[in-house]
């Protein structure tokens, strides 16, 4: 089994710190997600685990054995690069091949062992062209080729599908989930696209500032974001945050709204998703501002005692700008945040 | 090559006349370089003669008593052997010296970095055949004085700093990705290096070497100053200018220029790419 | 091996290398130009700048640089500029115009030498025009400015190629967009070329010009195939002092003096063709 430990792992660049304590485990066969803006050290992080930079303290356990002091090829690891990093003088068989030469293995476990992954991405009839010939979604098969032929542990990307366009990354998206649920590896995966993240993971850990602010399963980042910058970084359109008034023992005042909230002294930030607003007969009184027809529905950009609120709205409704709305929030989806510490208050 | 990604040059659209000019220009300029290089292979190809005679023939009579008497010309041939020993070791001392440099340059932060790049960068803007005054003492205390090889570190010295800022280029061409997905897929640092590394660099390897060839072949002033029975093709030419009949200084001229062709042709993909990061 | 040492072993060779064959002998040239009579002093640079022939070697050396440097700038700008929109033929004609930078100074004097010389190509030339009667000795005293012209001449052919190198890759990696965008905000080519050519070339032309001012300070053999004793250039007399007059003294304070114009005017090419910083490309 391949359960990953990562232990207070901190790097600093000279008198930048990029990781700040980190503590994770991934456990075996888990698909965890790093996801983060750029700079928050997610894919430093990554270059951790796989060896390729060392931290300025802290331990990386993989298998139950310490491996920060050992070189890559020692970790039981295989990394897919943002770029691909197909070797262009090999060919692609040459290429998906490439680490079981070094393994030193016998020509026919090697030819089979290709033949098998290349068959698993469906470039069988690629292998003898040289990485110059292949388009960018070719090369991205080769590189994950490469990777899940090694049979390793632990398999690491690195904002593997960044550079294909949109409809390609779709369906390399879903191949990849696919031929990665099958392999049985343990796959840390490093994305700034949060439908990425939410597409592929087992968990997600939002990072930010060099901070892991959040490790959990999609659904629970999305429903129950722990801090105000989850909330806002995860769903698009963002989170909608509103300041409440205490009115007395657990209640609210939000936009001269009425509701039942935390029992705390402190004032608090009302939030709710865009989704889980409908218009009603008592609500938050907005005033659209913009209106944006998407198709599936329609997004309203209101204006609710004074602050932006958004709100997704079914596309069948007719609302022009300046038409004053009452929105009902679900009260099942409602959170609160303390915006002192910008924490979730239960 | 940086060259391909080519920016529209500030010139006018043509237009027929301008197109005309342009054209015009570019023939002249063509014509400026390879003329001068035309009259040197006439006189090589002239008997000795037709070289010390006026007026010159205009089309080249392809006699080759000139360069026989150039080859039959006491000394001429073991100079011409000369040059080309130093030039081989120069061409490989200033490489396996120089690559591992531009190497930690190109992969490498570490302190200390910025003063090494100065200490290269310094030995270009320095007149170096200067030092050739006291490693001439230096030489005859070792026992280095007058040989080929005494000469070859003096013409390493001046094709380091290209070899090093070469190289620096052309491993900053290569992507660090690469060297890591090798390690990742069981390389050591040197098993990468060997097997994605070099494969990739070898040819613009192979043309920094020439270009170091070449800086040694054509240097004059040290080769001078450190040899004097051992000199090598330059040094014996310019001994020679005073006293030499003009035949033989136009062969010599021009068995010194054929290697430059050569080296340009063999390089000239690689001329700009090596220049193009080299310079920043 | 620890990896932090990788790097400083990589270079070590080289370094090694400098000290022994690059700082040490340089001060060595130091020590001997300030000594004389086993002593600290001055005596060797008195009697160097006091000699009759320094003003004129100096005068002409920079004469020399003033006269070419100029117009090779020029010449690579313009035939940088021209490969640069060239699309049939560009490889050709960048293979003849850089064949030069392979030449030797010494060759290349020999090579105008073919054409200047009594019975040379110029002579048959204007002979052949009837513009002369008899073959004129343009390399001598009579004719000191031809002289001039054909050492300044030869220098142009043969060290362009190397600035025509240094700047097509500069231009090479400007990009197309910044032209574009020019164009649409109305600038003509030649402003294109002074308002984004020239400022994003900077650095290019900093390494350049650096490289040619040295080299021209440097001129020696060029000089020798053409000039001889007619025209004394610095470089000239540094060898002269070591062979004909066997006085190392006096050649290492030369050099010195030659090395102090040098890093003179790198300080000074560098200081006018500062690039501000973040305004790199």
């Amino acid at each position: 089994m391949a359960e990953i430990q990562i232990k207070n792992v901190a790097k600093s660049f000279g008198s930048y710190t990029a990781l700040h304590d980190i503590n994770l485990t991934i456990a075996n066969q888990e698909f965890m997600v790093l996801l983060g803006a750029s700079g928050c050290g997610k894919t430093t992080l990554l270059r951790i685990v796989a060896g390729l930079e060392t931290a300025t303290t802290g331990e990386v356990w993989i298998n139950g054995r310490r491996v920060d002091h050992l070189p890559p090829k020692d970790r039981g690891i295989a990394m897919v690069f943002q770029n691909y990093a197909v070797f262009p003088h090999l060919t692609v068989f040459e290429n998906i091949g490439f680490g079981l030469r070094m393994q030193k293995l016998p020509n026919d476990e090697v030819k089979r062992r290709v033949e098998r992954t290349a068959g698993l991405m469906h470039i069988e009839q690629l292998l003898k062209r040289y990485s110059g010939e292949l388009s960018g979604g070719q090369r991205q098969r080769v590189a994950v080729a490469r990777a899940l032929a090694m049979e390793p542990d632990v398999i690491l990307m690195d904002e593997p599908l960044s550079n294909l366009d949109a409809l390609l990354r779709l369906e390399m998206r879903a191949e990849l989930k696919g031929v990665l649920a099958e392999s049985k590896t343990t796959a840390i995966y490093v994305t700034h696209d949060q439908v990425e993240a939410m597409s592929l993971a087992d968990r997600i850990s939002v990072m930010h500032q060099g901070r892991i602010v959040q490790a959990a399963t999609p659904i629970e980042v999305y429903r129950n974001p722990a801090t105000e910058f989850v909330a806002g970084f995860i769903g698009n359109p963002p989170m909608n945050f509103l300041p409440a008034e205490p009115k007395g023992r657990c209640l609210w005042q939000v936009a001269g709204l009425d509701l039942q909230g935390p029992d705390t002294s402190h004032p608090l930030n009302f939030a709710i998703r865009p989704e889980d607003v409908s218009p009603a007969a008592e609500g938050l009184p907005a005033t659209a501002r913009i209106v944006e027809p998407l198709g599936a529905h329609l997004l309203v950009t209101c204006d609710v005692g004074g602050a932006m609120f958004r709100a997704v709205l079914d596309s069948d409704l007719t609302v022009k700008p300046g038409d004053r709305l009452t929105l009902a929030p679900n009260p099942g989806r409602v959170r609160w945040f303390n915006p002192e510490t910008t924490q979730a208050v239960a | 090559m940086t060259g391909s990604a080519t920016s529209q040059a500030a010139l006018p659209t043509p237009r027929k006349s301008g197109r005309f000019l342009y054209m015009a220009s570019v023939t002249l300029l063509c014509a400026w370089v390879i003329v001068p290089l035309y009259f040197l292979l006439i006189n090589t190809v002239s008997s000795p003669d037709t070289v010390n005679n006026y007026p010159k023939p205009f089309l080249p009579p392809f006699d080759w008593s000139s360069l026989q008497f150039f080859a039959s010309y006491q000394g001429m041939l073991s100079a011409l052997k000369n040059s080309v020993i130093v030039a081989l070791m120069t061409m490989v001392l200033s490489i396996t010296i120089g690559a591992p440099a531009g190497y930690a340059l190109s992969r490498f932060e570490f302190r200390g970095k910025e003063l090494f790049r100065m200490l290269v960068l310094l030995t270009r803007a320095f007149p170096l055949p200067l030092l050739a005054l006291p490693l001439a003492v230096m030489f005859i205390r070792t026992g280095l004085d007058d040989t080929a090889f005494g000469l070859a570190l003096v013409h390493t010295t001046l094709a380091l700093p290209f070899a090093v800022l070469i190289t620096f280029s052309l491993f900053s061409g290569i992507p660090v990705e690469l060297e890591e997905a090798a390690w990742t897929l069981g390389c050591t640092r040197f098993t990468a290096f060997t097997k994605v590394v070099l494969p990739l660099i070898l040819p613009g390897i192979a043309a920094s070497a020439i270009f170091a060839f070449v800086i040694s072949w054509n240097e004059v002033f040290a080769a001078a100053v450190l040899t004097i029975e051992n000199r090598t093709l330059t040094a014996f030419l310019l001994a020679k200018l005073g006293e030499a009949p003009l035949h033989l200084k136009f062969a010599g001229g021009f068995i010194l220029v054929v290697p430059a062709l050569i080296f340009i042709f063999a390089v000239r993909k690689y001329l700009f790419a090596m220049w193009g990061i080299a310079n920043r | 091996m620890n990896p932090r040492l990788l790097p400083y072993i990589l270079i070590l060779p080289v370094t090694l290398f400098l000290i022994v064959f690059f700082l040490y002998p340089f001060a060595l040239v130091a020590q001997e130009a300030f000594t004389a009579g086993g002593g600290l002093s001055l005596q060797n640079f008195r009697e160097v700048v006091g000699y009759w022939k320094f003003p004129i070697s100096l005068r002409n050396t920079l004469l020399l640089a003033a006269a070419v440097v100029p117009v090779q700038l020029a010449l690579a700008l313009l035939m940088a500029t021209m490969v640069n929109r060239m699309n049939r033929g560009r490889d050709l004609v960048l293979y003849v115009w850089t064949i030069p930078l392979g030449i030797s100074d010494l060759a290349a004097g020999i090579i105008w030498l073919a054409i200047f010389e009594q019975s040379g190509f110029l002579n048959s030339m204007m002979g052949g025009l009837g513009l002369i009667d008899r073959p004129a000795n343009f390399l001598s005293y009579q004719h000191p400015m031809i002289v001039f012209t054909a050492i300044a001449l030869a220098e142009i052919w043969r060290a362009t190629a190397i600035m025509l190198v240094i700047l097509v890759a500069g231009i090479g990696l400007i990009p197309k967009e910044y032209y574009e965008a020019a164009e649409v905000f109305g600038a003509s080519p030649w402003q294109r070329f002074v308002k984004i050519t020239l400022p994003l070339l900077r650095p290019s032309l900093q390494t350049a010009l650096i490289l040619r001012v040295v080299l021209a300070f440097e001129i020696f053999a060029v000089v020798a195939a053409l000039g001889g004793t007619i025209f004394p250039v610095l470089m000239g007399e540094i060898y002269a002092y070591q062979f004909d007059l066997l006085n190392g003294g006096a050649a290492a304070a030369l050099a010195l003096i030659v090395l102090a114009i040098s890093i003179a005017f790198t300080l000074i090419i560098l200081r006018v063709l500062r690039v501000p910083k973040g305004a790199t490309i």
